[in-house]
């Protein structure tokens, strides 16, 4: 999977999750999920499992604590891929 | 004297009927909705039919976000937030659309146990060591307060929002205490309403008590039998219904229609002392809070001419009936009109008192009283009380101007409000 895929399976993801008045083309990499996508914080926990789900991987508590932006998951994604 | 308080608003999703036009007609004809159900059937239960409402699934996207549709799995919820957000519609009211919360609009929505099978599915994730795979979706679906929080942020109220809880008397309840917050001058208008969630979780304990009928799987519409010789039981239901209460000052500076007045009511118990018990009531708080409701609407006995009683279709209604007879001092040819709806619509539980309100309020508009079914043969000790007349076996052509509407719950609860036609009689003394 190219970089370019996991991000858009990622925003495939994250779109569900964005208030009426934020749009999917509004998401950019360095985008924070809570303070710019204004994505309700109990949601992000559902985020994470989608993510488990779509990229058949496991996400730790610090890795929660960690993914702040868009940017953030990727690289968490990116890692565990690796470790796979 | 408090504020005067009046109905704007009705929605209700019932068994029989999903939204007010549908159900109208449900009720107008008869028509049940009891059927068999497969599920029970599957789980060797001894009644295997039941009552809940038919929501499609394309109405669902009407009420929800794609996201809030994400692992929805609690009925109750459904049908609470259907029936919430129809009443408010109805009201000519609007969401909140502004970053002010609605400082005088409030929500109370009961209901006796919230999200079951979201429950369920929890319980076996928990247990299978998945408790992290829960998401966030597990405690909004299952806390009591599940629907008043759904609808509160729907709407944006910002007054009191809520949840009541007193089992089968949950609904009627909960209409009483919207009514007083409304009176005293602590909101301007209150979405009262309750819910029960279907399945065979909810209805398992019931049946475990062998309070609901048996071998009515092949004739599942004749199944439930208030007031009826051939009462078995009651049939276990599920559904939501909802009204918008309002100060007669606001509904008027909106131009709302007005369904009703409500004039009050009583709550009370019967402390499970004497004949009462966690299941039966104590006859003697069931007519102190008829007789009690009377006085606090401000009416004389005689001025009921219809009422909706809680009848249940078990040994109980005939009790039901006296004690109604003993509360008013009225018997014979001068009792008034008497249905239960149960016969159509089972046994809503906590969503009873709420459907069957909405439906006891239907009539003053309808200018009907709605038929009883299923009670061709008047059990002999009721038909020794009170005239046969008084309990019509279809719909009938009649304008009532006062409807007492009780619920009685386990643990020996009560509830009993007074609705009345409204009329402005200030504005028709001045036009005069």
């Amino acid at each position: 999977m190219t970089k370019e895929e996991k991000y858009q399976k990622l925003k495939d993801i994250i779109k569900i999750y964005l208030p009426e008045d934020v749009n999917i083309i509004d998401v950019k990499e360095d985008s924070n999920f809570i303070s710019e996508l204004n994505i309700n914080s109990a949601n992000l926990v559902d985020i994470v499992l989608d993510v488990e789900d779509a990229f058949d991987i496991r996400l730790e508590n610090e890795d929660m604590d960690e993914m702040q932006t868009v940017a953030n998951a990727l690289r968490i994604i990116e890692t565990k891929l690796s470790e796979k | 004297m408090g504020k005067r308080v009046v109905i704007t608003g009705l929605g209700v999703c019932a068994p029989n009927g999903v939204g007010l036009t549908d159900f109208t007609v449900a009720l107008t004809n008869g028509t049940s909705g009891i059927r068999f159900q497969s599920e029970l059937e599957r789980l060797k239960f001894g009644c295997q039919i039941a009552a809940n409402p038919l929501v499609k699934d394309n109405v669902l996207n009407n009420y929800f976000t794609p996201l809030q549709l994400r692992g929805l799995n609690a009925s109750g919820l459904v049908y609470g937030v259907i029936a919430g957000m129809d009443a408010w519609a109805d009201a000519g009211l609007e969401p909140n659309a502004t970053n002010e919360p609605y400082w005088d609009y409030g929500i109370l929505f009961g209901t006796g146990i919230l999200g079951v099978d979201k429950f369920r599915e929890a319980i076996l994730m928990i247990d299978d060591q998945k408790v992290r795979r829960l998401g966030s979706t597990s405690v909004i679906q299952t806390m009591a307060s599940g629907v008043s929080a759904y609808l509160g942020g729907n709407l944006g109220c910002g007054n009191q929002v809520s949840a009541n809880s007193s089992a089968c008397t949950t609904g009627t309840e909960g209409i009483l205490m919207g009514y007083e917050r409304i009176a005293s001058g602590k909101a301007e208008a209150m979405l009262v309403g309750s819910c029960s969630d279907s399945g065979p979780y909810v209805w398992g304990g019931f049946d475990a008590m062998r309070i609901l009928p048996r071998g009515y799987s092949d004739k599942p519409t004749k199944a439930s039998r208030p007031m009826s010789a051939s009462a078995a039981g009651f049939v276990p239901g599920s559904g939501a219904g909802a009204l918008v209460l309002e100060s007669l000052e606001s509904a008027q500076k909106r131009g709302a229609k007005i369904y009703a007045e409500v004039l009050g009511g009583e709550i009370n118990s019967g402390g499970q002392l004497g004949e009462g018990s966690m299941t039966a009531p104590n006859s003697l708080a069931v007519q102190r809070c008829i007789r009690n409701a009377v006085k606090n609407a401000g009416i004389n006995a005689e001025d009921i001419d219809a009422i909706n009683g809680h009848l249940t279709a078990t040994s109980k209604d005939s009790l039901e009936i006296r004690n109604w007879s003993a509360a008013l001092g009225r018997k014979g040819r001068d009792f008034p009109y008497i249905n239960s709806f149960k016969g159509m619509i089972g046994h809503c539980l906590a969503a009873a008192g709420s459907i069957e309100s909405v439906a006891s309020i239907l009539q003053f508009s309808e200018g009907v009283v709605f038929g009883n079914v299923n009670c061709e043969d008047v059990h002999p000790e009721i038909a020794a009380l009170i005239g046969e007349d008084s309990i019509p076996k279809k719909t009938i052509n009649y304008s009532p101007k006062i409807i007492a509407k009780a619920s009685f719950g386990f643990g020996d609860v009560n509830a009993c409000v007074i609705f009345k036609a409204f009329s402005d009689e200030h504005q028709a003394e001045t036009s005069r």
